[in-house]
Formats: C-alpha cells, structure tokens, sequence
C-alpha cells in the first residue's frame, strides 16, 4: 500500500467514524426530545397549579376554584399497593417457575404463551373483565377490583423479565450451588434468584411504571370518588382517572388541576423507581443473606 | 479425615449416549487420584457421579455402586447429603457473584442453616487459612465480593468454599486449566497439603500436573478406564500400549 | 501421528549414539588388531579416533538433555533416553580401554616378544563380539539380544581372573619377563572392562525396552549359583 492510499483510506475511515457517532448522537436526542419536551410542557402548564392545596384537598364542585388531587393522590397509591402485591409475586413466581422448574415441559410452554397474550389484552378490556369477576360478584365497585385489574396487568411483564433474568444467571453459579449440597429450591432463591435480583426488580419497575398510568382498568373497577376514601370496598380515586376527567370537562380551573396533576403523576413515579433504586442496590452489594 | 472411593461396575448415559462402560476402580484414602484421558473420554462425567451432580442433567442414568466409605451414594443416601461429604471444585472459578468473600465461604454452612456467628468466623478463618489464601484477603472479608479478586485466587476462594463444609473427599475437575503457571503451583502445593485430610481426585489434562501431585493415575478412553496404576509407574511404564500412546503423544 | 518433530528428533539421537558406538567398536577392533599383529601405524589411529569419540559423547549428552527439558517425555521415550545417556558414558569407556589397549601395544613393542600363558586373541574375541552384539540389541531395539549377552559376562571374567593368576605367577617367577606379563596382564584388565561395557550397554537396553531393571541381578544369582556349589563340594548335604 502506498503512502498516499494509506492516508486517504485513513482520513476516509475518521470520516465514516465521525459521521456515525453524529448520525449515534442524533438518534439519541430524537429519543429523548418527545421526553424532555414533554416533561418541559407539563412544567410550564402545570407548575403554577402546585400549591399546598393541591397536595392536601379534595376537588371542589364543579365551577368552584381551588381545590385538589389529595384523594386521586393517595387513591393511586392504594391501587398500586393492591396492584403489585397481587402482580409481583405471582409474576416473579411465574418466572421462577418458567426459568428454574418447568424448563422444556408442555405446561411452562403454555404458561408462558399466557402470559404473552395477557399482555396483549387491551387494557379497557381487562377492566370489563375484571368488572364482571369481581364487582358484579361484590356488588360494589371498589379499589379493591382497580387494584386487581392493575396487578393483573403487571403479571406478564415482571413474569416474562424474571424468566429472562434468571435464564442470564450463568450455570456456573447453579452448580457450584448444588455441588456444596444446597438442594435445589434453596439454591434457586437463594442464589440463583439473588444474582438476578437488579434485572427483576428492574422488570417490576416496569410493570409498575406502566400500571400507575393507566386510565382504563380502573373506570368500570375503582369508579372513582370525589371524596377522599382509604376504603378497599369502596370506590377509590386515582391519578390517570381524575387527570381524564378534569381533562375532559368544560371548566378552565379543572383543565389547570389536569395538568398539575399530569406532572405529579409522572414525578411521582420517577420518583418511586428511583427509591426502589436506591434502596435495594445498597442492600444487594452487601450482600447479607 | 478423607474416606476411600470404591466404584463397582458404573456405567453412566445421557440419553442413549453411553458415556462410562464398566467402570471399577478403589481411590485410595488420604491420597490424590489423577484422571488423563483425551477429551470426551468420560472422566469429568465419571467425577460427576461421585457426587452425584450427573443427575442435574434430566436425561442422565447411571447404573452401578459408588462407594464412598461404608455409604452406597446411590442407594443409601440422597444427592444433596452426599455433596455435602463430596466437595466439587470447578475448572472455571465460580464464587457467588453477589456475596462477600466471607460469605462465599460461609455460603455453604449458611444455606444449609448454620447461623452461629462465631462458629463460622473460625471455620471461615480456617477455611481460607486451609486453601492459602488467608493472608491476602483477611482484612478485606466482609468488604470485598467474590467476584473482585484475581482468577487464581477466585479458585483458591472455591477451594476454601468446598473445606468450609468439611467434606471427606474433595473432586477437583481441571482445577487449574484457567490460571497461570504461578497460581497453578500454588494450586498444585496446596493439594499436596490438602492430602493428609482429604481424598482427593484431580481431573486434568496436564499429565506433568497429574505426575506432579498424584500418587495414582487413571487413563481414561472412550468412557473405559484402560488402566490405574501408581503414577510414576504410568508415566515410567505403563502396561497398556494405548496408555503409552496417550501419554507420549503419539495420539492421532 | 502427533509429535513428528519429537521422533525426529529421537531417531536422530539415535543415529548420532550409532555413529559413536561404530567408533568405539572399530577402536577396540584396532586396538586387538595391534596386539595382534604388532603395528604401531594402527595404535595412531586409536590415538586420533579418541577425539572424535569424546566430542560425540558431549554432543549426544547435550542433545539428550535438550530433549529431557524441552519435550517431557514420558515411558518408553524417556527410557530411550536415559538409556542413551547411559549407552553414551559406556562406549566412551570402551574408547578409552581401547586406546588403553593400544598404549600396552605400544610399550610391549619396545619389549621382546615373549610366550605367555595368556589367550589374549580369545579374550579380545569374545569381549569384542559382547560389544557388537550389544550394539546390535541396541540397534534392533530387541532385549532377547541383549540378554543373551549378559551371560557371556561369566566367561571373559573367569579368563580374566585365570590370566591374572597366570601372569602373576609369572612376574614372581621369571622376573625377566615381568614387564611384559604386566602389560599383558593390563590388557586383559581392560578386555574385561570392555566386557563390562558391553554387559551395560545390554542391561540399558533391557530397561529401555522392557522398563526393567535388571543391573546388579546377575551377581545376586551368581552369588546364590556359588553358595550352592561350595556346599556341594564341602560335602555337606546342599540345604534346600
């Protein structure tokens, strides 16, 4: 090769090089653009909305000003406490059960071919059928039946990552489990499950960021209340639900608590994942059994 | 103290594949056994159904009697009693990724209910003393994983790992293929230390390893054993002209 | 088959240690010669091969530890060369009772030639074909050979002890001839070492090919052979 190709075919390659980090970089932005814009939206529309009183009161009447989300608020967080003690474990143990002891049988195959259609069901459709399940049963609407309807939305999401998760365990670590004479169960949830922790606590992250802002389950389940209720029996509020109303009706006060409100929602789950985070890193690299 | 190994007429499938035909061989106790062969030659499967780990594989079968001690593992006792008789160290270094050197040592005694704190403290102290690597990991017990140290000294980890459970007889499968000449000494010297406690058997395909350490040797081929012997009788003369062929590379 | 390099190597070494044993046994060959016909033109080229001899023995020793550090030989090939190393210390002994053998030559010549009651021809003989066919036991890697060798051992011994009486007797009694018996005596001397050599290189050839070690056995059965006989001839009844 001569001088001159070698420095031709040099600059040629820093060219290409340069030219795809750009083209990298730009793919980024227009990825992260819709979030930063739409975050920077709802600051700019809802922020002036935050008060003490949209923290600490219920809706006024409509046409009267003031007021606040504090039952939509604390309504969520009940749905979502329902939700997930209903999706996490049977999801995490559905993936258990997927990944660690039903590997190859017919039954896992059928499981897990569930679970993906579950996810598929479009999620008013599930609020129908958890309407008929258990509000017809109970005869109330309730936070209750919202809570389930979430949580069995959640199911196939963490159920399908912890499979994932455990399956990217290396067999190694398995073995050298089994060979100090753990039997299988333990060295199932005690190691095996114990690696895979941070990608299935991720998995739930998901699941629970994606419930917290659905809107449809919850309006044949949990109703809604405009009063504030910590009742399971009873009909309950929720975030998404009194955003799509107050979005909906014709009063400019309610549009602003709509907005205010669309911000809380996504703050607040920002901010519950980044908790769940923050505490069970600290507590993996420790590693106390 | 290390027990002997008596194994009369294994065999051993997976599935339809017959890996280990009519294996009969007595393992010395308090002694180091090696096991040569060419690949696929069915020792490390042979070394799994010492402990027993070749039934994790669901379309394995074995046939046969294993004795270790006064104990049929197959017929007296179940898997997970006899791993805890019969440690296993792997050929890749595998410490718990998420657990304190401390508690990679300890995870043997603490998932099968140990809990007393001071108790384990000397058995880890013991444990790691045992395998050589005390002095370079005692101040960092608790605070370092498992995962952080050197391939060597992971190994060595393993190593203690296995002693923390006080088996009788420790199976080693190409313990040191992964390391370095310098931490494969290491590994070599502590085996001959380990001799006096434990039986050990040493898969490997390094036949200076297996003179260096063992007192004797077994020349697997094709799932048969073709000869056993004391090792420098193997390795001077062996009786068996495929063994000779192996061990002076004359192996097509 | 694997390790080409290696054989090659091997057969090499073997080679080289045949280039030396033909030196050796052409040396003890000219060296009887000499006696034989009292020519000094052929001690000098004794003197001359002697050279040649010790150069091959380093070589063949270097060579042979090269291939103990660099390819870990095991079984038979490590025997093979340990026994080459061996092979290679004996011929060079045999080189040097050669030309021990001809520096007696060369002495005697200054002297009278003198009737002794010494079969030195039958001596070199016998220890001369020991060496050939130890070599050849060697060469054919055949260890029935070699062990045939072994026994002619007993005969040039018992003609060595016999020449040492004799002569002996004869330095006491006809002191005139006294150097003369001493060199032939010296002679016989080193045609037993050759002997001895010879009997070596056999029992090497044995462990190589058949990894046993049979050194030392014979004197042990000799030893067994004599107590019995002494037994016999003291009349007692031989204990069984």
């Amino acid at each position: 090769m001569s001088a001159e190709t070698f420095k031709f075919r040099t600059r040629m390659r820093t060219l290409t090089d340069s030219a795809v980090t750009a083209l990298s970089i730009l793919a980024t932005v227009l990825v992260v653009a819709p979030l930063v814009a739409i975050f920077a939206y709802l600051v700019f529309k809802g922020a002036s909305s935050l008060n003490l009183d949209f923290f600490t009161k219920i809706p006024k009447p409509e046409g009267e000003s003031g007021g606040g989300m504090a039952n939509a608020i604390v309504g969520s967080g009940i749905l979502l406490g329902v939700a997930s003690l209903l999706g996490v474990p049977i999801g995490i143990g559905g993936g258990i059960f997927l990944a660690e002891f039903g590997r190859g049988t017919k039954f896992a195959n059928a499981v897990r071919f569930t679970a993906d259609v579950l996810n598929g069901v479009p999620s008013i459709v599930m609020g129908l059928a958890v309407y008929s399940l258990v509000v017809v049963q109970q005869k109330t609407f309730s936070a209750f039946a919202g809570g389930v309807a979430l949580g069995i939305m959640m199911i196939p999401t963490v159920c399908r990552t912890t499979e994932e998760m455990l399956l990217m365990v290396p067999h190694a670590v398995r073995e050298a489990a089994l060979g100090l004479g753990v039997p299988n169960w333990r060295s199932v949830l005690s190691i095996t499950v114990k690696t895979a922790s941070p990608g299935i606590i991720t998995g739930c992250m998901l699941a629970f960021a994606r419930v917290a802002g659905e809107t449809a389950p919850l309006l044949f389940t949990a109703l809604g209340n405009s009063f504030m209720s910590t009742s399971l029996n009873h009909p309950i509020e929720a975030l998404p639900l009194q955003i799509y109303i107050f979005a909906n009706s014709p009063y400019d006060d309610q549009h602003r608590l709509a907005w205010a409100g669309s911000l809380v929602l996504i703050v607040l789950i920002v901010l519950a994942v980044s908790l769940v985070r923050y505490v069970t890193s600290r507590g993996v690299l420790k590693g106390a059994s | 103290m290390g027990v002997g190994i008596e194994v009369k007429n294994l065999n051993a499938w997976y599935g339809t594949n017959h890996t280990l035909q009519d294996i009969n061989l007595n393992i010395p106790a308090n002694h180091a056994t090696a096991l040569i062969g060419p690949s696929g030659c069915g020792k490390s499967t042979f070394v799994r159904c010492l402990n027993r780990m070749h039934e994790t594989n669901p379309i394995a079968r074995v046939t046969g009697s294993v004795r270790i001690g006064d104990i049929d593992i197959y017929a007296d006792a179940k898997p997970v009693q006899i791993r805890r008789r019969v440690g296993m160290v792997f050929q890749r270094p595998n410490p718990f990724p998420t657990m304190s050197i401390y508690d990679n040592v300890a995870s043997g005694l603490k998932l099968n209910g140990y809990s007393n704190r001071r108790v384990l403290d000397e058995i880890v102290e013991k444990s790691l003393k045992n395998s050589a690597l005390w002095d370079e990991v005692k101040d960092d017990l608790r605070k370092k994983s498992g995962a952080s140290l050197s391939g060597g000294q992971q190994q060595r980890l393993c190593i203690a790992r296995a002693l923390a459970v006080d088996p009788e007889v420790l199976l080693m499968d190409e313990p040191a293929s992964a390391l370095d000449p310098v931490s494969t000494s290491k590994i070599e010297d502590l085996i001959f230390q380990l001799k006096s406690q434990y039986t050990i058997v040493i898969v490997t395909h390094n036949m200076q390893q297996a003179a260096r350490v063992a007192e004797k040797t077994g020349f697997f081929l094709n799932g048969r054993m073709v000869e056993f012997d004391a090792t420098h009788k193997i390795f001077t003369n062996p009786s068996d002209k495929r063994t000779e062929d192996y061990i002076t590379g004359r192996f097509g | 088959m694997t390790r080409i390099r290696f054989q090659q190597s091997l057969d090499e070494l073997k080679e080289n240690l045949l280039v030396m044993a033909g030196l050796a046994e052409q040396a003890i060959q000219r060296a009887i010669e000499a006696y034989r016909v009292r020519d000094l033109s052929i001690c000098d080229l004794v003197s001359r091969s002697e050279n040649a001899i010790n150069r091959l023995e380093r070589d063949i020793d270097q060579a042979a530890l090269d291939l103990l550090a660099m390819e870990q030989p095991m079984a038979i090939d490590l025997r093979f060369i340990l026994s080459v190393i061996k092979i290679n210390a004996d011929l060079e002994r045999v080189g040097d009772a050669a030309k021990s053998i001809s520096d007696r030559v060369r002495s005697m010549e200054q002297m009278g030639t003198v009737e002794l009651p010494v079969d030195i021809p039958r001596m070199a003989t016998l220890s001369s074909e020991m060496v050939r066919k130890s070599l050849q036991s060697f060469i054919e890697a055949d260890a029935e050979i070699a062990r045939s060798v072994l026994t002619m051992d007993d005969a040039v011994d018992a003609m060595n002890r016999a020449a040492y009486k004799a002569l002996t007797k004869v330095m006491e009694e006809q002191s005139h001839i006294a150097p003369q018996a001493l060199n032939a005596l010296m002679i016989s001397r080193a045609l037993e070492r050759v002997a001895d050599h010879a009997t070596n290189i056999a029992e090497d050839v044995i462990f190589w090919v058949q990894g046993a070690d049979v050194r030392h056995a014979k004197s042990v059965a000799k030893q067994a052979k004599a107590q019995a006989a002494a037994a016999a001839a003291a009349g007692n009844t031989p204990t069984p």
